[in-house]
């Protein structure tokens, strides 16, 4: 007994000490910021010696989540409302919110050559589905709406738009070949600077209303250094290229 | 009025779909149950697990490989394409195959049990009385096995109505053709509506508690203790 007893202490031991040192930081992540933070979690954790959790969903389903106890210490939203929402609801730590990325929208079709350069394939009316995102929960999805409203084209493709729950799925329509055109994240179809599959558009910023992406520290991760160094990290210039190699703004 | 007429079209758009599926399966799923419940061959097992696999995959496994496979890609969807329908995904119609996949164990597994339990002798003495196959399946099995086309009929329907995964996975979420209550129930949550969601969700308690409650109800119970 004494033999186990004092093996277990060794156990515990080193356990907590190995956590005085890195920390691990629960992260949730907007879906359509998947693959940098994928990117940045590995130098983050070789860089820090942290341990970076993510979770990955719809920012409106994360808000439900965080309002009734989800253990998110950092929160990496697909808009800068929620954020706020939550800050003015005390749910975050003070002074902590930040834009990370400001988000660039692509008309995007699996096929080679079959969106234009200057997306005049949605005028041409030749094709049956046009995937979005929901726009009452997902900012692409949002700024694909006004994008149709500025190319006057609302009422022509009312009858062929399909809705994903969030930008992955809409994601997922397309690619599957399922719709033949869909609105998507740049940073899904975007790597080391180009469009790495199918044919895109990428839409002019002005055409709709910035997808401004904020970050902030919650209650939860109040006293985690790990949940600070993450947001410093975020800040620094190793992820900022990370984060612009995907066709984010800064 | 706490409900919006988008909510009613979801309702009404479920049950339309609840109604379907359910008539479909009870059309397609009363051979196969009768089969499986008077069969010796090898098939009987690996046919019943068949049936039975929607009971354990989860419902973004059915909805996964119904989106690829109705795809513009995938068989089912080089077929609708051949026969000039188009694909199937995004549409009432691909729901409705959707829904009877998903709900087929429902529907199958009640009407198995219920010809099991009537056997072969009522059989046999139809056949000694010269019924031909079709008159004994109308004035014997059907009257016999009628508590089970009863419970099938209300698991098949009500199992429908409370699909979220399939339908979330190739519906496309569109108001009138693919927007049921449970994708409306999950938008009003992402929405941050939580009111809406609400009385759409309590909704749903109450009428799945009212149809499990005349389900039991209904069964007669056999010698109890009371």
């Amino acid at each position: 007994m004494m033999i186990r007893a004092s093996r277990l202490a060794t156990l515990i031991a080193l356990f907590t000490l190995g956590s005085a040192h890195a920390d691990e930081v629960q992260v949730a992540v907007a879906a359509n910021f998947t693959a940098p933070i994928q990117a940045i979690a590995a130098d983050f954790e070789k860089d820090t010696g942290h341990k970076l959790v993510a979770a990955y969903g719809a920012t409106g389903q994360f808000y439900a989540q965080i309002k009734n106890g989800a253990p998110f210490e950092v929160f990496l939203s697909a808009d800068d409302t929620t954020p706020q929402k939550l800050e003015s609801e005390g749910d975050t730590v003070k002074g902590s919110r930040f834009t990370y990325a400001v988000g660039t929208l692509a008309l995007w079709s699996a096929k080679e050559g079959y969106v234009d350069a200057k997306g005049a394939v949605l005028k041409e009316n030749d094709y049956q589905h046009l995937s979005i995102a929901n726009p009452k929960a997902a900012p692409y999805g949002l700024a694909a709406t006004q994008v149709l409203a500025k190319l006057g084209l609302t009422e022509q493709v009312k009858s062929k738009l399909v809705e994903g729950q969030n930008i992955t799925q809409a994601y997922q329509f397309v690619s599957t070949g399922n719709a033949e055109l869909g609105f998507v994240a740049l940073s899904q179809i975007y790597k080391d600077g180009k469009v790495s599959s199918g044919s895109a558009w990428i839409v002019p910023g002005q055409m709709h209303d910035p997808i401004k992406q904020d970050a902030v520290i919650l209650n939860k991760g109040k006293d985690n250094p790990a949940a600070k160094a993450l947001v410093d990290y975020l800040k620094g210039p190793k992820a900022a290229a990370v984060i612009k190699s995907y066709g984010y703004q800064l | 009025m706490p409900l919006s007429s988008a909510d009613f079209s979801a309702i009404w758009l479920t049950l339309k779909l609840a109604s379907l599926t359910t008539v479909i399966l009870l059309v397609i799923g009363t051979p196969i149950a009768l089969w499986l419940s008077h069969t010796r061959s090898w098939w009987r097992g690996p046919i019943g697990a068949i049936v039975a696999l929607p009971l354990v995959l989860p419902p973004t496994v059915i909805g996964f490989y119904l989106l690829l496979t109705m795809g513009p890609h995938g068989y089912l969807g080089q077929f609708t394409q051949w026969l000039g329908l188009g694909t199937l995904t995004f549409s009432f119609a691909g729901l409705v195959i959707g829904s009877v996949i998903y709900s087929m164990p429902f529907v199958v597994q009640p009407l198995q049990n219920a010809f099991s339990a009537i056997g072969s002798r009522p059989l046999e003495v139809a056949a000694t009385l010269r019924a031909n196959p079709w008159d004994t399946f109308f004035t014997v099995i059907l009257p016999l096995a009628r508590p089970g086309f009863i419970t099938a009929s209300i698991l098949g329907f009500a199992h429908t109505v409370g699909e979220f995964g399939v339908v979330l996975m190739i519906g496309g979420n569109i108001p009138d053709k693919t927007r049921v209550v449970s994708v409306q129930i999950y938008d009003h949550v992402e929405a941050m509506e939580y009111a809406q969601a609400h009385w759409l969700a309590a909704a749903m308690v109450v009428f799945s508690f009212l149809v499990l409650l005349a389900l039991y109800s209904s069964r007669k119970t056999k010698a109890g203790w009371s």
